[in-house]
């Protein structure tokens, strides 16, 4: 089967000045459906790795495969492309835009994939549903809790039909109890066969995953 | 795989429009530069185009062809003569496109006695004693309410008689001619032969006792303190050339002891309306422009920074940076047009209004009203594109690390 992911000895190093390598020299491969989680202390590389494993950053060095296909030789538009049709974003901070309904920042997955209006409306209502916010579909952010915005995030990315899911500290933000509902709803994902990589510095969110990796000073350990 | 996927312009659309929808009254008050520009412009053109239109309209045949000659003496203060030839009248209905000309002045018994009856008490002050030929009679166009005007005979004669502006006739009380009555002009009587009812020139005739010049210059001074002038009506057209002859034709000698009063040309008068207020107020147009441009600029600009986890997340949702781009141009462009269609539509407002405020006829031209919203949309395209390019320039990794 053909990875989704895979680094062969990838680096990034950051023009300073001071230059700062803030990952080096990694090789390491993510298997359609695998739930891989990384760790590493504040400042080790983990979002460096997820920008470079989502196509926000080019590499410096080594060969960057996406679905089998090396990536560091497309073009910025192709890039772009993939970046909305292959992956999906989850981020600690959410990224909603405050003044859009949770439907409409759902359906902004696929406006730039060139999607008729009403087919977009479609697959955020599905999404929103999927996530458990069917009931949410006409709110705006600004009233939704931490959770609940955080779940309209996946349904966004979800909306994208992504092969592959980054999520960088999804549980940031969130209380214990409502970071469990999140997980379990990761875990689902993982079950109907999505391939994941959630980012974190939580030892108990890094448990769920299958595999755990292990970052320290830019240097990626399995 | 190779070929990249478009997003629809109109979606597009929808997303700058909904940007700018976020912050109705940041988007109002960032119009206004704009609305006040593209709304000088159209008000200005319009209302100088209705104004001019105006000129025409009041600009009647009447003051069309109207030649006024003032004597002005001779650079000598101590030189009281009479610079009119007595042929004046005669050496002027020569030249062509005369229709009449006639010397005019104030008689000068100080303080003359106005009264129907001989012995009356004077209370006729603000009465004016006037003498005038016959042909300046003619060239004032005044109809008659009763009698007849003077003619050439009486005034070479010397014939005591006169002629009654209306309101002159009201308050001596004269008003019926049947029974030959007489103003008494310091005692002197003069036989009323008319009364005139109105008079297209010189209205200050109707509070005026008119007796003919050969009559003035028998019993009073000739002209010296308020000299004499004298009037000329032309035919359409031949105004400014009678004005350019007349001194000269007077008097070969000295043109230099009359000055002539032409009627101002319609069309330098419209040029001038024209040129004058446009060129001071289409700068203030355009400053106006330059306003809004840069407060377009400003907020777009804020509105980048601001928004650069939209940008951020925009790419990571597999949007171009033409796409950003084309977001934040589109954005600045509606709002310009925006302004224009407001502006333009507040100035066609204001030059209608005044029209009809002031009886005028309102005269738009339908280019100048197209043009706002096309202005408006210019400046807000011209003050997008830098904003634009930052938008587009922002790193995708950078603006998700905020
Ligand atoms: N644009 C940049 N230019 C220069 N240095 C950078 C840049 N972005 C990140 N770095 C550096 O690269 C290193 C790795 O940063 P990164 O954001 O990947 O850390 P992290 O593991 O995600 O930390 P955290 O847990 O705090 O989010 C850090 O030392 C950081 O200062
Ligand atoms: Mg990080």
């Amino acid at each position: 089967m053909t990875p989704v992911i895979s680094f062969t000895g990838v680096g990034l190093t950051y023009p300073g000045p001071p230059p700062v390598r803030a990952l080096r020299d990694a090789s390491v491969t993510v298997q359609p459906g695998e739930y891989v989680t990384v760790v590493g202390p504040s400042g080790s590389g983990k979002s460096t790795f997820l920008n470079v494993a989502g196509l926000l950053d080019r590499p410096t060095e080594g060969v960057y495969e996406l679905d089998g296909v090396d990536v560091s030789r497309l073009r910025e538009r192709q890039r772009a492309a993939l970046r909305g049709q292959r992956i999906g974003f989850v981020f600690q901070s959410f990224h909603l835009l405050q003044y859009r309904t949770t439907t409409e920042n759902v359906a902004l997955a696929r406006l730039y994939a060139g999607v008729p209006r009403r087919q977009r409306a479609m697959t955020a209502v599905e999404a929103l549903d999927r996530v458990g916010l069917a009931h949410r579909r006409d709110a705006l952010p600004l009233v939704l809790s931490g959770g609940e915005r955080q779940r309209v995030a996946i349904a966004r990315a979800l909306a994208q039909r992504p092969s592959l899911l980054l999520c960088d500290e999804p549980t940031g933000n969130l209380d214990s109890a409502t970071a469990e509902n999140l997980l379990e709803l990761l875990d689902n994902l993982c079950a109907d066969g999505l391939t994941l990589v959630v980012i974190t510095h939580d030892p108990q969110v890094a448990a769920r995953g299958q595999r755990t990796l292990t970052i320290r000073d830019g240097v990626l350990h399995e | 795989m190779s070929k990249s996927p478009r997003p629809s312009p109109r979606d597009l659309l929808g997303e700058a429009l909904a940007g700018l929808a976020q912050r109705p009254a940041r988007s109002v008050l960032t119009m206004l530069g704009t609305v006040l520009g593209t709304g000088a412009f159209v008000a200005i053109l319009g209302l100088t185009a209705t104004a001019a239109g105006q000129i025409d309209q009041r600009f009647t045949a009447l003051a069309a062809t109207e030649v006024t000659v003032e004597d002005i003496g001779g650079a000598d203060p101590a030189d009281t003569a009479a610079s009119f030839p007595a042929d004046a009248a005669a050496r002027i209905a020569g030249l062509n496109g005369v229709r009449h000309a006639g010397v005019y002045w104030p008689v000068s018994p100080s303080a003359p006695r106005f009264a129907a009856t001989p012995g009356a008490p004077a209370n006729q002050e603000e009465l004016a004693f006037v003498a005038a030929e016959p042909s300046a009679l003619a060239a004032a166009r005044p109809t008659l309410r009763a009698g007849r005007l003077y003619d050439r005979f009486h005034a070479d004669r010397g014939d005591n008689v006169a002629v009654l502006g209306a309101a002159a006739a009201d308050r001596l009380g004269i008003t019926r001619l049947d029974g030959h009555p007489a103003v008494f002009v310091n005692d002197t009587p003069y036989t009323v032969l008319g009364i005139i009812d109105d008079v297209q020139r010189m209205p200050d005739l109707l509070l005026s006792v008119i007796i003919p010049t050969g009559t003035a210059l028998r019993a009073y001074q000739p002209p010296h303190e308020q000299r004499a002038k004298m009037l000329i009506e032309t035919r359409l057209g031949a105004a400014a050339l009678v004005a350019s002859q007349a001194a000269l034709a007077l008097r070969p000698d000295a043109p230099e002891r009359f000055k002539v009063t032409a009627p101002p040309d319609p069309q330098s008068l419209r040029a001038d309306v024209t040129s004058d207020l446009n060129s001071l107020f289409l700068l203030l147009a355009g400053i106006s422009l330059v306003i809004g441009a840069v407060g377009i600029a400003n907020t777009s600009l804020v509105a980048v920074l601001e928004r650069t986890n939209e940008i951020g997340l925009r790419r990571c949702l597999g949007a171009r940076p033409v796409h950003i781009a084309t977001q934040f141009l589109t954005e600045s462009t509606a709002l310009g047009l925006l302004g224009g269609l407001v502006g333009g539509s507040v100035a066609v407002a204001a030059v209608v209004g005044t029209a009809v405020l002031r009886d005028w006829t309102a005269v738009l031209a339908p280019w100048t009203v197209a043009a706002a919203p096309a202005i408006g949309a210019g400046v807000g395209l011209v003050a997008g594109v830098y904003p634009a390019l930052r938008a587009a320039w922002i790193e995708p990794a950078a603006a998700l690390r905020r």
